[in-house]
């Protein structure tokens, strides 16, 4: 056997051992960035979820920036951010909701207990439409361009600090 | 005093693990045989002491000491007593111990019963063993002490995950871990023979048997564990290609492929590098998974302790023996004289393709259970999933199922080409008759790998049996049968998963009572729900008749359990087996308008992947008992 080929074994382990160490002390990251951002948004057509409130539909948004927040009335964190999203609907931002795997009588209920900043609610039974933006839980928020696609991805709840920047990303996608 | 009284033997064992490896280097190093002549009396102190220190763990927990803290972490007064004992194991401490207490066993099981191997290599390879143990009890008692005790102790433990109370847990652990851990013995000896150089057929005879008990007991552990997997969580699969599922599978491709190559070493006198490489790989597969499950590099339902620190010891000790072994091979091998070789159409030939082949499987699912962690290096998130290891790994399957049928078929040293394909036809026909039938009740309806692996598994089935045709049964020795059982365990086994790809039916609804629905040629109705209490935990309880066609109406009671330590819930499939399949159902939540979601499956032969599975040890339990039988007589003839 040449002697190069036997330290080949060694060699690749080390550089096994090497990826495994990095592994091991990198900072953990739990969130799950979707691929679908820079790209354009999946084309959906969503039911309405709430009497006097439209669903949604990529056709129908076509042309101007929003934000389009997944979430549901049986998530918690939704609970504690629906007074942001009514703070950014009074700052002029149109604000989609995706309710996802959701009854339209626990959304209504949701919307009058916790406040309604939404301008247009679609539902989401299967979650088809959260996995095609590549979103992997609730709640999530996705900045779309007036051009359709999407800038930006804020995962977990929109809290007091992340209103005025999202409300920024929103005017800049004009 | 249980606890102190382990974590005394534990200490013990630790120092006589030095004193064997130690007496064993110095023993070689300065050609004393006194001084090697201890390592087999040390191995034997320290296994018995490591076993020991299991036992005071276990006493712990069926006496729910809740002053030892991994008994107050895992376990609660209330559990049934098997599950107490078995909580023993399923936690991150307990579980190393049980590693070091089977590795302490293979050692002294070593120390004690081989008398093929030349003392020198003996004390070499029982020294290795000891080396090893070093490492693994400086990692028990400096990070992970199982006897630590918690001041004040609590008076009620926290409980067992409930997905762990299962009889399956109290077996698939210790046999898996036997398996695993059992192959430390075929990594030591290819230390032993590569420190003096002696890779010849004595040493392939003397690791034989040691490999085969070693795969045996992998072969039941994974066939019992994907068993588990399929009814305790309610999926309906049986393979998930979860990182620890594959951290099993590894050390099992590996040792399979050193079963077949240290069987041309020994009766042929070849591949002796490659049989010394794959020993080190095999039991380095066993080292590496329990890296990636106790590390929580990978996430997995298995891990339980995601700890750096925990992490990088075992990373260290990986390094140590992995790369300590690598090195001595890349040191030593070319003190080892190339070994004889032989014509293309031949056994060894076969035996060989055998080993690229699985060699190939090893590195796809390597490749795919380490991806996500190399991506992540270059910033690129991602998982990798069934889709990429069946279409990796499956076409390379399938061929190495074609060779698994021709292999047992040729002569050694040399055969030719022609009257292996007339050996052949047999086994050709069964699978051509095979495709055409499939094809003709679902013409394109069938995927292409299913309809594939039918027809191999066919083919194999008649190509299994083949070498025991023709001859007298009684006068076929055992090793023999053994392979021809094996072979058909993967025959049976392949035809099962096969099927269940192809034909399993699935339903989902939302059933009110009285209610029929169909799955396959079932027809399941809900009859009723009802409460139901256990020791501890609480359960809705489904009523369901199923029926089919005309039969007669069976009952399954499938269940959502609730388990208050800790607040866990969990779905207990009920499955209806019958010869030709399972009817597989799982109790889901109410919609708050009097259905309940049910989900069914009817997966026709599904049962025969795990019969496969045992048919597959069993061959291997048979070809183990032929060579003991085998030494009996030549000793006692001697």
């Amino acid at each position: 056997m040449r002697r190069g080929l036997a330290w080949a074994p060694l060699a690749a382990f080390v550089l096994l051992a090497a990826v495994a160490g990095w592994a091991l002390f990198r900072p953990a990251g739990t969130e799950v960035r979707s691929e679908m951002v820079g790209r354009a948004v999946p084309a959906f057509d969503l039911p309405a979820m709430v009497p006097g409130k439209p669903g949604l539909s990529t056709a129908a948004l076509k042309g101007r920036p929003y934000l389009l927040n997944i979430f549901a009335s049986w998530c918690v964190p939704c609970v504690a951010e629906a007074p942001k999203l009514v703070r950014l609907r009074a700052m002029g931002v149109p604000v989609m909701g995706v309710a996802v795997r959701d009854t339209p009588d626990a959304v209504a209920d949701f919307l009058r207990r916790n406040g309604d900043g939404y301008a247009a609610v679609g539902g989401d039974r299967a979650s088809r439409v959260q996995l095609a933006l590549g979103s992997s839980g609730v709640p999530e928020t996705f900045v779309v361009g007036a051009d359709g696609r999407i800038l930006l991805q804020h995962i977990g709840d929109v809290r007091d600090d992340d209103v005025e920047a999202l409300a920024a990303a929103v005017r800049d996608a004009r | 005093m249980t606890a102190e009284f382990g974590l005394a033997a534990l200490w013990l064992a630790a120092a006589l693990a030095v004193l064997q490896a130690a007496a064993a280097a110095l023993g070689l190093a300065r050609a004393r045989e006194d001084v090697a002549a201890v390592t087999r009396p040390a191995a034997v102190a320290q296994g018995a002491l490591a076993c020991l220190a299991m036992a005071a763990l276990v006493a712990a927990f069926a006496n729910s000491d809740m002053s030892v803290r991994v008994v107050a972490e895992n376990s609660h007064s209330a559990k049934p007593m098997l599950y107490k004992l078995a909580g023993a194991w399923g936690n991150h401490e307990g579980s190393m111990l049980l590693w070091v207490a089977i590795l302490g066993a293979a050692g002294t099981a070593v120390a004690l019963f081989e008398r093929r191997l030349d003392p020198r290599t003996l004390a070499a390879t029982v020294g290795a063993q000891g080396l090893i143990a070093v490492g693994f009890y400086a990692f028990l008692l400096f990070s992970s002490n199982p006897f630590d005790r918690l001041v004040p102790a609590p008076r009620e433990g926290l409980g067992l995950n409930p997905l762990l109370q299962d009889p399956g847990l109290a077996f698939h652990p210790p046999t898996l871990y036997a398996g695993y851990v059992g192959l430390s013995v075929a990594f030591s000896f290819a230390v032993g023979a590569l420190v003096t150089g002696r890779v010849d057929r004595a040493f392939a005879r003397a690791m034989r048997p040691w490999v085969l008990g070693a795969w045996v007991l992998l072969t039941l552990g994974i066939t019992a564990g994907s068993y588990w997997a399929y009814y305790e969580l309610g999926w309906g699969g049986w393979w998930f290609w979860d990182p620890v599922e594959n951290a099993s599978l590894m050390p099992w491709l590996a040792a399979t492929a050193l079963l077949h190559s240290v069987t041309v070493l020994a009766v042929r006198d070849g591949l002796r590098a490659w049989t010394v490489m794959l020993a080190v790989v095999a039991f380095s597969m066993s080292m590496l998974g329990t890296f990636l499950v106790r590390s929580g590099i990978l996430t997995s339902v298995h891990a339980f302790a995601v700890d750096p620190a925990r992490g990088s010891f075992i990373l260290a000790l990986l390094l140590l023996y992995v790369g300590g072994a690598l090195a001595l091979f890349a040191l030593r091998i070319g003190t080892v004289r190339a070994g004889t070789t032989f014509d293309p159409v031949s056994r060894e030939a076969g035996l060989v393709a055998n080993n690229l082949l699985l060699s190939v499987i090893l590195g796809v699912v390597l490749i795919g259970t380490l991806y996500p962690v190399g991506a992540a290096a270059f910033g690129v998130q991602l998982s990798v999933g069934p889709p990429f290891f069946d279409r990796a790994a499956g076409p390379v399957a399938l061929l190495l199922v074609a060779v698994l049928a021709v292999g047992p078929l040729l002569r050694w040293r040399r055969d030719e080409a022609g009257a292996v394909l007339g050996r052949l036809a047999a086994p050709i026909a069964a699978a051509s008759l095979t495709a055409a039938g499939l094809f003709a009740f679902n013409g394109f309806g069938l995927s292409l790998l299913p309809f594939l692996g039918l027809s191999a598994a066919a083919g194999l089935a008649v190509a299994s049996v083949l070498p025991l045709t023709g001859r007298r049964l009684a006068r076929v020795p055992l090793m023999t049968w053994g392979m021809a059982v094996s072979h058909l365990g993967v025959a049976v086994a392949l035809a099962g998963m096969a099927c269940d790809a192809a034909f399993t039916r699935e339903t989902l609804v939302a059933a009110q009572v009285g209610q029929p629905a169909r799955v396959g040629p079932w027809s399941v109705t809900l009859d009723g729900i009802a409460p139901r209490i256990g020791d501890n935990w609480s359960a809705v309880e489904a009523r369901l008749t199923a029926v089919r066609g005309e039969g007669t109406p069976l009952t399954l009671r499938p269940q959502q359990r609730f388990f208050s330590d800790p607040v866990t819930t969990t779905s207990e499939s009920a499955i209806a087996t019958r010869l030709d399949g399972q009817l597989y159902t799982v109790l889901g939540r109410p919609d708050g308008q009097g259905r309940w979601q049910l989900r069914l499956w009817w997966k026709p032969f599904v049962t025969l992947i795990w019969a496969g599975g045992v048919l597959i040890a069993l061959g291997g339990a048979l070809s183990l008992a032929g060579r003991a039988l085998r030494d009996r007589r030549a000793r006692a003839a001697a």
